[in-house]
């Protein structure tokens, strides 16, 4: 069971206080209707899914109800940096 | 029956107390502080049980958690029964049941065990999938019997009154074992001033030096334990958990532990207890201290009664004071092992021989087991055992290891016990939870952890490290440097002076080479619980299985209760040899949790019936309880269903619930509707972009339903939502939906529109809400309600007012679900029960009714209103649901779900659209779920158009009424559909509006 | 190939089962085949049997990264069904269905499939509408389903608690009688031997490093030990491994992998003769042959490849088995595991062609791979030989991601699993 870090409220919590939110850094197309239907089903639906280091969106769902971003190991679980919205992760697979 | 195996002293058993207990229908009798296990040893009980696959007589083999035989039915009530109980690890108490799980009529004469040693033959690893193919229709009749030999011990057929809980923890040290390195490492942590749990499966800590007769610092080991214990007793940073399994060591320093709290003292917790806690403990660190199993050496015939691990025999003998044989031959592979011999000669029993599988032993041990007489045979192996429901005798002889092979003549031995060790594999089970593979040495002979990202140490056995000033020594180190890292000074913690003795070097030998091949010696057990043979693995490389998970699958090895714990490593180690690999060639072996099997009602806690998931309720629930509601589910919420009057049935209520409403006034509990407080600035720009209709320009004063639709373009969610103030709405959202609706905004917000200015509360539980609904609404709303003006011009449809309801402050929306008139109050929920019965007060004379659920499904349905989450369900855009009406495409911004109903699929023809359905015969009502076609008569697979979503008798329409959707629907009104049903029939109904009564909506304006 | 029956075994004891054959040999990789299969799991080596039995195709390589049926194959609850609610997915599982029935036969391999029954309870209303749906529309699919309401329920599960105390009471479940269990294992190691007796080349220990990709067009695949093998067409049959397999040819995929847990009880003796599944309540379970009490729980919420998930979920999935039957609370659990799911928004799979000409992937089967093995494996196995999609495995294009035809699975009946 993870042990995750919410930037917000500064604490290490259970996982079960929290709700997975899948892949981060998925910007909404400013302009919808300009998108092809394969861009906006992208958009919707194609994740990177890797195995390996992974930046995905958190949502403190019991606790301060906020979003957050963090990196994590897929593959150990591993949780390598938390940072917020609107941040850029540290650890990227470019840079090991 | 005397206890004839039990010695006149020794042990840590308590003989002023002694315990009555049955096995198989016969009483016994032993001491506080057996096991099962030594007290029926004690009273030379040799069978506990008979063998999954061959139903061959078992005994007990060893002491703790690595038992495979002894695993009995426990309980003496029928709710208490617990199966597959391991003897050697149920505490004694007086009155204790128990019995074999399996043998007919009796474990001691089995016929099963006849129709095992002939068809025994036939059950080669995998048989079951080379057979009972033929003829196909026979599997069932096949799979009878197969079931009928399955399983162990039984469920209990009464409920458990027993209660079980978790408790969180948190600790800056958690160790796992209190044998000598978890004491060292408790012990120095603890005075380094870490906060420690401690936590160790048997019921005193100690490990093995419970059953040891060494001397520590000049003190026995049961006195230096003691001290220890004492120490940490007093150390108020240190938490002591006996009896308290470490079951699991999940990701991020997570251990659930399994305290057994009562099961020592009975089958059923005294009143007031818990039966067993499970622990959930996030630790900053974690020194694993699990020690090591012995594993007995792999011979014919090995799993006789009387076969046991050497190590085992010990425990008996000294934590037991029990002698489980008069004879015992003891085959070893190493020096450690001869410490039983000599156990066994200071019991005065006889040591017929020592079997020694090296050429030339030449250890300490060795040497005082020559001194004392015993004979040594050495280069050689037990490599048979004559007896069958218990050792007669043995058949000894010369060996070459290397060659695998019998070298000597091979010669008899009369015993009725035979001890063996094969050295010991390190208890790294909790170590590979969280993925870490372990590692081979071969200095060891033994798996040791694995390298691994968790905040894990290790200290004694299971590092491979077996003499005792080295398991010392590294519970200190391991305390000390958990202490380090903790950012504490490690407090200095004094080795004490131990025997040092001088050891030669074991031998790597796991299956013990037979006279005949390995497919025609008498059957050399791997994996007991399973009947795993050497032969059995042998054959299951010969036909492809090499890789080691396709060993242990295709065998079962592994698969049982005890997890493989004796047999895993000797299965391997075989594997290996037949393919002429090494051990970590072949590959490595992982362990799951549990450590050992866990009462579900244990993981459970708590959290079941009325605990199971939180009961909400609103504050008008006493009421309607007290007026006979029947109740729905919905979400966490217990919602009026209906209001059935004595004799009445169902429908009859709900005719009455309908009629009442379009006739004079009825009323709804309407406060499980999700509410959410939305202000700031940016609200009504927020609104416009989430919902699918415009909202700029909603007045204050004014409600909106509004649409919520997911990129997809697929309605989600749906309701009103009112404007309090300029930056201030008050959104409803479905009972259902209201958290994921909440999260929904959030999200958007938080990770899309920072920059725009809102913020979301929700007030569901704030506001209690009551719908009053009908043409007599407005008259009794006017008799408590003085300063609200609910004159049909001054306060129109969709408008909401803030006034005074039955003295108490009222939020008032007009605003209808049924299509009558209607008026929802909404006042601070404390105040909902006061308002809602002075209502009932004035309403008598207007005959106010209340209504439930399923009079709301219908009064709506009437009007052909959605309920979303019943007549949609992710896959319906508002268009398909005939609601382009509640969809702006004028608004700038691209609102969620717009681009989404642009796909092509979500634009061609032939989507199904929601439409209202007519049967031909009034008096018919659809069942919901049934599905249309154009032809009933079409060969199955059938083209099928839509389902019935919602469907009703309608009294206030005296016929039946449905919404369904039906394939390209909205251009098919006047249609005739099918509804081919279950029980035969065929309903023919006509596609029509959804809306049934009142189109124009006059009834909501007057 | 050696054939099995209850006889060979009589002769075969009496040679001490020393002249049982090999069930599949260990060949080297040729330089080039015909197709390519990555994966050789259960669906990997159905497709294999499927290509060589049904269209002739034996140049076929099967590649698999670790050992034969190493993957979910062998770490699923075993359950067998074909109930689903959209014609497409009906007619899919359906298909496989029909396959398992005389797939023992068929392979000479003892699948120990056992049509015991499936049940889905029902706890709300809402369920009971969904369910009835869900009834309706299997009949008219041609496939069997019924709903058994509370009492009628009772008599046939004496183990479930059907009263009215559960904090969700059964209100009644739909049953499809024809669904059941298989023996997970015996699936992989049955079209293994099957596969290779009708020549194709399973080759362990092989991973897949690389594709062999020029304009547009796969040629062949690099592997860790064997370098290139080149193929005229491939198909990637990895489950959970679809999205680094799918990174290795340039583009992504619309799934993710999750873990998805189990665990089993000690053997008991019978106490369960059918599949139960709840799916407001979160857990399912049936009971094996052994005697082991199988359960599934759920799917954890974040990416995973680790084959483990959170206690938590194990947890809540105990509450509600204790919840269903609370006889069980005295029962031991005895271990737990994880497979690496790979799910698509709409829990449905994909049997597709891919942006990449002669590459095509089978994937996305969430929680609904065992069922559908021989129906994967014999539709993909049509793809590959016919290098366009079977018209049953049509509707499960990549593309429907684009144009937004999703045959939603969960959103329907809210039967995920």
């Amino acid at each position: 069971m993870l042990h995750i870090y919410c930037p917000h409220c500064r604490e290490l919590r259970e996982e079960e206080e929290f709700h997975a939110k899948g892949q981060a850094h998925i910007a909404r197309p400013l302009d919808p209707d300009a998108c092809t239907d394969k861009e906006w089903g992208e958009y919707l639906f194609f994740r990177k899914n890797p195995r390996g280091l992974h930046h995905e969106i958190w949502y403190h769902t019991a606790g301060c109800r906020k979003f957050f971003n963090l990196t994590r190991d897929t593959q150990t679980y591993e949780i390598k940096e938390i940072y917020k919205i609107g941040e850029q992760p540290e650890v990227t697979a470019d840079k090991g | 029956m005397s206890q004839k195996n039990r010695l006149q002293s020794g042990g840590r058993i308590d003989r002023s107390k002694a315990v009555t207990f049955s096995y198989n229908g016969r009483r016994y009798k032993g001491y506080q502080g057996d096991t099962i296990a030594s007290a029926l040893l004690a009273n030379g009980v040799d069978i506990v049980g008979r063998s999954f696959k061959y139903s061959r007589p078992r005994g007990i083999v060893a002491a703790g958690a690595e038992e495979p035989n002894a695993v009995l039915q426990l309980g003496a009530t029928e709710a208490t029964q617990v199966p597959n109980v391991r003897a050697t690890q149920q505490e004694l108490y007086d009155g204790l049941v128990c019995s074999a799980t399996n043998g007919w009529p009796s474990v001691e004469s089995d016929l099963m065990g006849v129709m095992g040693s002939i068809g025994g033959k036939m059950m080669p690893p995998g048989f079951y999938y080379k057979t009972f193919m033929y003829p196909q229709s026979m599997w069932p009749t096949y799979e009878k019997f197969i079931r009928k030999a399955a399983g162990l011990g039984r469920a209990p057929q009464e409920r458990d009154q027993d209660a079980y809980d978790i408790m969180n923890q948190h600790c800056d040290l958690m160790v796992v074992g209190a044998g000598p390195a978890g004491l060292m490492a408790a012990l120095t942590a603890g005075r380094s001033g870490a906060r420690v749990i401690i936590a160790d499966e048997q019921s005193e800590f100690g490990g093995h030096l419970l059953s040891s007769r060494e001397q520590i610092g000049g003190k026995s080991a049961a006195d230096w334990v003691a001290d220890v214990v004492a120490e940490l007793a007093k150390l108020r940073n240190v938490q002591m958990l006996p009896r308290s399994t470490v079951n699991g060591y999940h990701d991020h320093n997570f251990l659930t532990i399994n305290e057994n709290r009562t099961d020592y003292k009975g089958d059923k917790a005294p009143d007031g207890q818990v039966r067993q806690r499970m622990h959930r403990v996030r630790a900053h660190w974690v020194v694993l201290a699990s020690g090591a199993h012995e594993r007995p050496l792999v011979f014919g015939n090995n799993d006789v009664p009387g076969c046991m691990v050497a190590s085992a025999v010990s425990t008996y003998l000294n934590r037991y004071g029990v002698v489980p044989g008069s004879k015992l031959v003891l085959m070893t592979t190493n020096d450690g092992a001869y410490q039983t011999a000599l156990d066994w000669a200071d019991a005065g029993r006889e040591v017929v021989a020592v079997v020694d599988t090296r050429a030339n032993p030449n250890g300490d041990l060795i040497a005082a087991t020559r001194a004392r007489g015993i004979k040594v045979i050495t280069g050689s192996a037990v490599i048979d055992v004559k007896g069958k429901k218990r050792v007669s005798g043995v058949i000894v002889a010369a060996i070459d290891a290397k060659r695998d092979k019998v070298t000597g003549k091979p010669q008899q031995l009369g015993c009725d016990t035979v001890a063996s060790s094969g050295g010991w594999s390190p208890v790294v089970h909790l170590s590979c939870h969280a993925g870490s593979r372990p590692v081979w040495n071969d200095d060891i002979i033994g798996f040791v952890p694995g390298p691994t990202i968790q905040k894990q140490l290790t200290a004694g056995g299971i590092n491979g490290s077996y003499s005792l000033d080295k398991v010392l020594s590294e519970g200190i180190k391991a305390g000390q440097d958990a202490a380090s890292r903790l950012g504490l000074s490690p407090a200095a913690v004094k080795l004490p002076n131990v025997r040092s003795v001088r050891e030669g070097k074991p031998m790597a030998l796991f299956h013990v080479p037979h006279t005949k091949p390995t497919s025609r010696a008498p059957k050399q057990f791997v994996d007991l619980q399973n009947d795993v043979t050497a032969a059995g693995i042998e054959l299951a490389t010969r036909e492809g299985f090499e890789a080691i998970e396709h060993v242990k699958r295709y065998t079962a090895m592994g698969f049982g209760t005890d997890q493989g714990k004796l047999g895993n490593i000797n299965g391997m180690a075989i594997t290996a040899k037949v393919l002429g690999k090494t051990i970590p060639e072949t590959g490595t072996t992982v362990f799951r949790p549990n450590y050992t099997p866990i009462a579900f009602g244990a993981i459970a806690g708590r959290n079941c019936k009325e605990l199971f998931v939180p009961k909400r309720f609103s504050a008008m629930h006493k009421w309607h309880v007290e007026h006979g509601a029947e109740f729905e589910d919905v979400g966490q919420w217990k919602r009026p269903w209906f209001y059935p009057k004595a004799g009445e049935t169902m429908q009859q209520a709900l005719d009455r619930e309908c009629k009442a409403t379009r006739e004079s006034v009825a009323i709804l509990d309407a406060s499980t509707l999700g509410k959410i407080d939305i202000q700031g600035k940016d609200a009504r720009e927020f609104l416009g972009r989430v919902y699918t209709n415009a909202w700029a320009k909603l007045a204050i004063g004014k409600c909106r339903y509004g649409l919520m639709c997911g990129e997809d373009g697929m309605v989600f969610d749906d309701g009103v939502t009112s404007c309090l103030g300029d930056n201030h709405f008050l959104m409803t959202t479905t009972t259902g939906g209201a958290a994921h609706v909440l999260e929904w905004l959030e999200f958007y917000h938080q990770t899309e529109w920072p920059e725009l200015e809102v913020y979301f509360t929700s007030v569901t539980d704030h506001w209690a809400t009551m719908t009053i609904s009908g043409p007599n609404s407005r008259k009794l709303l006017a008799e408590l309600c003085d300063d609200i003006d609910l004159g049909k011009d001054s306060f129109k449809f969709m408008d909401w007012r803030e006034g005074t309801v039955a003295g108490v402050p009222a939020r008032v929306f007009r605003i209808s679900f049924t299509g009558e008139l209607s008026f929802e109050v909404n006042v601070q929920a404390n105040y909902g029960l006061h308002v809602w019965e002075k209502l009932f007060e004035h309403g008598a004379k207007y005959n106010l009714t209340p209504y439930g659920t399923e009079t709301m499904h219908i009064l709506r349905a009437e009007k052909g209103f959605i309920i979303a989450g019943q007549d949609t369900d992710g896959s319906m855009t508002p268009i398909d649901l005939g609601m382009s009406w509640c969809v702006s495409n004028n608004k700038p911004f691209s609102y969620i779900g717009k681009r989404g109903m642009a796909r092509e699929d979500c634009v061609r023809g032939q989507r199904k659209h929601l439409v209202g359905l007519k049967t031909k015969d009034p008096s018919v009502v659809l069942p919901e779920g049934a599905q249309a076609v154009a032809d009933p008569k079409q060969p199955i697979p059938m083209d099928l158009l839509g389902h019935i979503s919602s469907s009703y008798w309608s009294a206030n329409l005296n016929r039946s009424i449905a919404m369904g959707f039906i394939k390209g629907g909205h251009d098919r009104m006047g249609e005739t559909v099918y509804y081919p049903l279950a029980d035969g029939r065929v309903i023919e109904a006509e596609i029509c509006s959804p809306i049934f009564l009142d189109p124009k909506g006059e009834r909501q304006n007057v | 190939m050696q054939r099995y029956s209850g006889f060979g075994l009589l002769k075969h004891s009496l040679s001490f089962h020393e002249n049982w054959q090999r069930v599949w040999s260990n060949p080297t990789p040729k330089k080039k085949y015909d197709v390519i299969i990555i994966g050789g799991g259960g669906h990997g080596l159905a497709t294999a049997y499927y290509l060589a039995k049904e269209h002739g195709i034996t140049n076929v390589a099967v590649l698999e990264k670790g050992h034969l049926g190493g993957g979910n194959i062998c770490r699923n609850t075993t359950i067998v069904r074909s109930n689903y609610l959209w014609d497409e997915s009906a007619a899919l599982y359906e298909h496989s269905m029909k396959l398992w029935e005389g797939l023992s036969q068929d392979l000479n391999y003892n699948q120990m499939f056992s049509q015991r029954g499936v049940y889905h309870t029902c706890h709300t209303l809402q369920d009971l509408r969904s369910n009835e749906r869900l009834v309706n529309a299997n009949r008219l699919q041609g496939i069997d389903n019924e709903m058994v309401y509370a009492d009628q329920l009772q008599k046939e599960i004496p183990a479930l608690d059907c009263s009215k105390d559960a904090r969700y009471p059964v209100l009644g479940a739909s049953v499809q009688r024809r669904g059941g269990n298989a023996r997970h294992d015996a699936v992989a190691w049955g079209y293994a031997r099957a596969a290779d007796s009708l020549g194709v080349d399973l080759i362990q220990n092989c991973e897949v490093i690389g594709m062999e990709i020029n304009d547009g067009k796969i040629t062949g695949v690099k592997t860790k030990d064997y370098g290139v093998i080149k193929a005229d067409r491939v198909g990637c049959v990895v489950a959970g491994n679809s999205g680094v397999l799918a990174k290795m040819a340039g583009f992504e995929l619309p799934v993710e992998s999750h873990p998805l847990q189990a665990l089993v009880s000690e053997p008991i003796k019978p106490f369960l003769d059918t599949v139960v599944m709840s799916n407001h309540v979160h857990g399912y379970m049936s009971q094996s042959d052994k005697g082991d009490l199988v359960i599934g729980a759920g799917i954890d919420g974040w990416v995973g490849y680790g084959q483990r998930g959170s206690y938590g979920i194990i947890e809540h999935t105990i509450q509600a088995i204790v919840e269903l039957f609370p006889l069980t609370s005295r029962v031991r659990m005895n271990r737990q595991w994880g497979g690496i799911v790979d799910t698509c928004p709409d829990a449905s799979p994909i049997i597709s062609e891919t942006p990449v000409k002669n590459l095509f992937f089978n994937c996305g089967w969430g929680t609904g791979g065992f069922k559908g093995t021989p129906g994967s494996g014999n539709l993909f196995a049509y793809t590959l030989a016919h290098g366009k999609p079977h018209p049953i495995a049509e509707p499960f294009s990549y593309y429907r991601f684009h144009t937004g035809a999703l045959i939603d699975e969960h959103g329907a009946a809210g039967v995920a699993h």
